[in-house]
């Protein structure tokens, strides 16, 4: 097992079809800011089909909007910006080769993964005591309720998208935390901290979107 | 010879503007297709392996050449698009004055009521020479009226209202096709126009059952179905009265304004929610499911028909 | 310019070097080195997942020819004969849904473009080979998917999936073929990644943006539309699959859905994915014309940037499959000015391919022969494309044959004879041996006349006003009906041949040696098979493409003529 001390060479890390680190460290990098741009036109679907209805059943949208908890909203919101935070000082660490800190930073984005997901949790909890959850009890009082029933089919599949690449995140963090501890991002390895950073960075904007959009919509 | 025909019959005046534009492009391509094919040809053969044939200098491309095979097809194809969108706009524009026909698509079969109240299926007949302007919907998926020998095609979807309209020039029976891929039976969806000399065509209109016109079967939905409880003068509810709506401006609750339209109103009768009326509470329930896409139309024919009323003062 | 001709004149020194050495099997190379079938199924070498890839693709381009056959046999009489109309429905669908991703979007850019790009540029692989295998499993689970959908009772929505047919009122495995299209996507994206990255990161010393071969620019151009668009079919449809199992109202506007969003988020998906069909044989033609008229391709840079503009508009006109859907008038306007436009590039294409020709030594080989049947075929596809474009002449001809044959044109007459033109040429370096050429011309010429009897008179259909999806049909068309069957049975065997003698001649071809038809391109200086990582050495490369010399080869007999 590589630790901290061992003398094991940049090379050790490099694939058999790159010439040097360099290469493998700029192609992994490229790969990821295309395959984030993929999952903008992925979510950008979601976000078109919002748009339009928003349009067409612009007042129902607002009363529905307006149910939402903006509390547990806007308390995610500065969750998921500190652990981008977080994970911004993680990838300095594993550039630093600071392996206690980067194992920690790790620990502490995957734990603000989790608060969200479970603030996330209890405010679903809510919606489904609120009869706000479609098909499950959905109650609605004001005019329209199948267009209301739509705009929370909307908010449910956009944020449990979402959630889902939030889980995915936490995963990949624990994953990450483990490896450094075993000292597997020393000596200039710290590409694959980088680019799960800018995966995480990426569900953070989205989420950045996705709030102002379903909670603050017509917010006067 | 007749089985190896290669063009439909030209029935009406679209057809021949269509044909024209079909002819144009087809000359267009004939072209293109020997400024192409020939070279390739002629250089097959000379430039073969093993012919004696001149190959010092070749040339590896030059910026003016490169430049006229770009900018000229560009300029080419922005001719043909104004010719072909002038057409298509009038494809598109529904003259005035034209004969009405209300349409409803189904899984498989084409309803058709004409404005005098004579129903059909599957089969349209028609008066030649006279413009015919349809309404149409689809009370399922999403099928497509199509007369070749018109050159005529619009999709009918659930939910909304199309148009299509076409001036027959020839009497004869034609095909009615619904174009779109609407299940099982799609190619049993299929019917005949039959354009028709006008004294025929008012002798058929005559013939059979009588029924009521369709402005007519929309006064009686009006009364019978309640809408005239609220919507007139002397209701105890606070409703809009509908005479001198049809086609007018109309402010709403949220401060847009919205045509009152044959949408407008489908969408009034089906989602009074969706847009209200400025100054009106949102009260009226929702009559889906209650009419069927006949019985919505006609009701639209009726406020259509009173949309030239003055509105009686209260 | 005079630099780039002494550049020229020492990278062929590099070629013949190769040459010299003509008939020669590489006895140690990838295909050799490891046996079993795990080592296939867990292989990272781009070559090897390219076969599997090329096994793949072929097994469902088999069973939707199935589905072709059966519907021209059916459509032979105008009343139903063979099966009733909901079978025939299920097999047009099967036809298209298996034909669009399971064969010809992954046929050049999985196969061809990954046996040959990483070579062609130099590599020894490409840059995530991992991902490159798993892309190929989660295409089988897709093509699984998709196949038990098949065998559990079929789809008969068509490929298009149009709404609200497909979520409320179809009785089918809707749910399962969406899922299955759904999971084919991913591969796809994963294949577009690794092909941006491989083309940005992994090219050899020397390789400069404007001294890659075409064929490279093409997958490139193929790859930035795999990653953009295929998220928003993915996201579709989800979609769809959530209206129909849970009835939650996006499409149908009985539910308080919009039946035209569908179509406007499908083709946004849809048509940039026809290019993604047409590019990347695009590529394989500007390869195979060099060789074979040993010319330097005439205007490289607007052969390439063609690819890019094509790529770049081809996400602006999805509009034009809508002209009679209810989209507005002005819309239809824009998207018919854009369609229009996005023929441009394609003709400049065509132009410099004719003008390649010029002052060439020509080779007719059978790689040749597709290369240009695919220069005819697609140049009338392209035409009549403009007649689709053309506003008031779609509205008559929009869901007619006139549309299938169109797209037949240009995915069939493009597309598969670009792929067979491609699988020719490579397949001396893919197996180390020669196919048989005479056999390999007379199937060229067969595809070519059964093809164009196939499809042609489908125009004149189109145009009588015949829709498309009928399965029955008036009298009067019949005769054009019998006409392409009777082409179709052409065509088949025009199809059939070359499987027969590629298996054949994969043992028992003649030895092709490492550059059998004296090519430029990277991939022809290494042995043949190549070894498992390629090269013996990462070459340099000094000069342009395609430095061949007509005059100095005009006698050139290539190995296999």
């Amino acid at each position: 097992m590589p630790t901290l001390t061992s003398p094991v060479s940049e090379d050790a890390f490099v694939g058999q079809q790159f010439d040097d680190i360099e290469q493998q460290r700029d192609a992994a990098k490229l790969g990821m800011w295309i395959f984030l741009a993929t999952e903008v036109l992925f979510f950008g679907g979601l976000f078109l089909g919002y748009t339009i209805y928003r349009f067409t059943y612009g007042h129902v949208f607002v009363e529905a909007s307006h149910k939402l908890d903006v509390v547990i909203g806007g308390t995610n919101t500065a969750v998921l910006l500190v652990s981008s935070l977080l994970m911004a000082f993680a990838v300095r660490a594993s550039k630093l080769d600071q392996r206690r800190m980067l194992t920690g930073l790790l620990l502490g984005t995957a734990l603000l993964g989790c608060v969200f997901m479970s603030l996330k949790g209890v405010e679903y909890h809510k919606d489904y005591t609120d009869h706000l959850v479609p098909r499950m009890g959905f109650k609605w009082e004001g005019a329209d309720p199948g267009n209301a029933e739509l705009f929370y089919w909307i908010y449910f599949a956009m944020t449990g998208l979402h959630a889902i690449h939030v889980t995915v995140g936490i995963g990949i963090m624990l994953v990450l935390a483990l490896l450094a501890w075993l000292g597997k991002f020393s000596r200039g390895n710290h590409n694959t901290v980088e680019i799960a950073g800018l995966y995480w960075h990426f569900v953070d904007i989205v989420w950045c979107f996705l709030f102002p959009l379903l909670y603050l919509v017509g917010h006067r | 010879m007749d089985q190896f025909r290669l063009f439909p019959p030209q029935a009406s005046t679209t057809s021949h503007e269509v044909d024209a534009l079909f002819f144009a492009l087809t000359l267009i391509s004939l072209f293109f297709m020997a400024v192409i094919f020939l070279p390739i040809i002629f250089f097959s053969v000379k430039y073969r392996r093993g012919s004696s044939a001149d190959r010092s200098n070749p040339s590896s491309g030059s910026f003016w050449i490169e430049s006229g095979w770009t900018v000229g097809p560009m300029f080419l194809s922005l001719g043909l698009f104004a010719w072909s969108a002038l057409v298509y706009f009038r494809i598109e524009r529904r003259p005035a004055n034209a004969i009405e026909v209300q349409v409803v698509g189904k899984q498989w079969m084409w309803k058709l009521q004409h404005a005098e109240g004579k129903r059909e299926i599957n089969e349209l007949h028609v008066p030649v020479n006279t413009t015919v302007a349809m309404t149409m919907t689809s009370q399922d998926v999403i099928h497509s009226f199509f007369v070749p020998a018109f050159r005529v095609k619009q999709d009918v979807v659930p939910g909304r209202y199309t148009g299509i309209w076409f001036k027959a020039t020839r009497t004869g029976e034609y095909h009615l096709f619904c174009a779109q891929y609407c299940g099982t039976q799609h190619s049993q969806m299929v019917g005949r126009v039959v354009v028709m000399e006008p004294t025929a065509y008012e002798r058929w209109l005559k013939s059979g059952e009588l029924s009521e016109s369709v402005v007519l079967a929309g006064e009686r939905l009006f009364h019978d179905r309640g809408c005239s409880g609220c919507h007139s003068p002397n209701s105890q509810f606070h409703a809009p009265l509908l005479q001198g709506l049809y086609r007018k401006p109309l402010p709403l609750a949220d401060g847009t304004m919205a045509k009152a339209d044959d949408q407008y109103l489908r969408d009034s009768i089906l989602q009074p929610a969706k847009q209200i009326t400025a100054g009106y509470p949102n009260i009226m329930p929702s009559f889906a499911g209650h009419l069927s896409e006949e019985e919505i139309m006609q009701l639209i024919a009726y406020l259509k028909y009173i949309g030239d009323q003055a509105p009686p003062s209260p | 310019m005079n630099n780039a001709t002494s550049e020229a004149d020492s990278m062929k020194s590099a070629t013949e070097v190769i040459v010299d050495r003509p008939g020669e099997f590489a006895r140690e190379n990838y295909l050799s080195i490891h046996h079993g079938v795990k080592a296939w199924l867990l292989t990272k070498d781009h070559k090897r997942i390219g076969l599997l890839y090329l096994g793949t693709i072929l097994s469902f381009f088999v069973i939707a020819s199935v589905a072709a056959a059966l519907m021209r046999i059916e459509l032979l009489t105008p009343q139903p004969k063979l099966v009733t109309s909901e079978t025939y429905n299920k097999l047009f669908t099967i036809h298209g849904v298996l034909m669009v991703w399971f064969f010809l979007i992954p046929s050049i850019p999985t196969v061809l473009g990954n046996f040959v790009l990483p070579m062609m540029i130099g590599a020894r692989d490409v840059a995530f080979p991992k991902l490159n295998l798993m892309s190929w499993y989660i295409f089988v689970a897709g093509g699984a998917l998709a196949l038990w959908s098949l065998i559990h009772g079929g789809v008969d929505t068509g490929w298009t999936f149009y709404t609200p047919y497909s979520t409320t009122y179809a009785n089918t495995h809707v749910i399962s073929m969406a899922a299955g299209v759904f999971v084919a996507g991913f591969s796809t994206i994963v294949t577009g990644i690794n092909f941006i990255v491989t083309t940005h990161k992994m090219r050899a010393p020397g390789l400069t943006w404007f001294r890659l071969p075409l064929f490279v620019w093409s997958l490139y151009a193929t790859s930035l539309i795999m990653v953009l668009a295929t998220p928003v079919l993915a996201i579709t449809l989800a979609l769809i699959s959530v209206e129909r199992f849970w009835g939650v109202g996006i499409f149908d506007p009985k539910l308080g859905g919009d039946p035209v969003l569908f179509q406007h988020m499908f083709w946004f998906y849809s048509h940039p994915a026809v290019y993604i069909m047409i590019l990347p044989g695009m590529g394989v033609i500007s390869e195979l014309i060099t060789c074979f008229s040993r010319k330097q391709i005439y205007g490289y840079v607007w052969v390439g940037s063609a690819s890019m503009a094509i790529a770049i508009l081809g996400f602006l006109v999805w509009g034009h499959h809508m002209f009679v859907s209810s989209q507005s008038v002005y819309a239809g306007m824009v998207f018919s000015i854009l369609s229009f436009l996005v023929a441009v590039p394609s003709g400049i294409k065509v132009f410099n391919w004719t003008a390649t020709l010029r002052k060439g030594s020509i080779h007719f080989a059978t790689p040749m022969l597709y290369a240009l049947g695919f220069i005819g075929l697609f140049t009338i596809g392209g035409l009549t494309g403009l007649f689709l474009a053309a506003l008031a002449v779609d509205v008559h001809v929009h869901d007619t044959y006139f549309v299938i044959a169109h797209f037949h044109y240009i995915m069939v007459g493009g597309m598969v004879m670009a792929f067979m033109g491609g699988l020719h040429y490579w397949w001396p370096k893919i197996s180390g041996r020669l196919y048989p050429e005479f056999a390999g011309k007379l199937a060229a010429m067969i595809t070519f006349i059964g093809f164009n009897l196939t499809f042609f008179p489908q125009f004149i259909l189109g145009y009588l006003g015949q829709p498309r999806r009928y399965h029955i049909y008036p009298p009067e068309f019949q005769i054009y009906h019998v006409l392409s069957t009777a082409g179709a049975s052409i065509l088949g065997i025009g199809y059939l041949m070359p499987l027969i003698y590629f298996i054949w001649a994969w043992r028992h071809g003649r030895v092709a040696g490492p550059n059998p038809w004296r090519a430029t391109g990277l991939e022809w200086q290494t042995t043949s098979p190549p070894p498992e990582h390629n090269f013996e050495e990462t070459p340099i490369v000094t000069g342009p493409p395609y430095s061949y010399s007509p005059e100095k080869d005009a006698d050139l007999n290539l190995a296999s003529l």
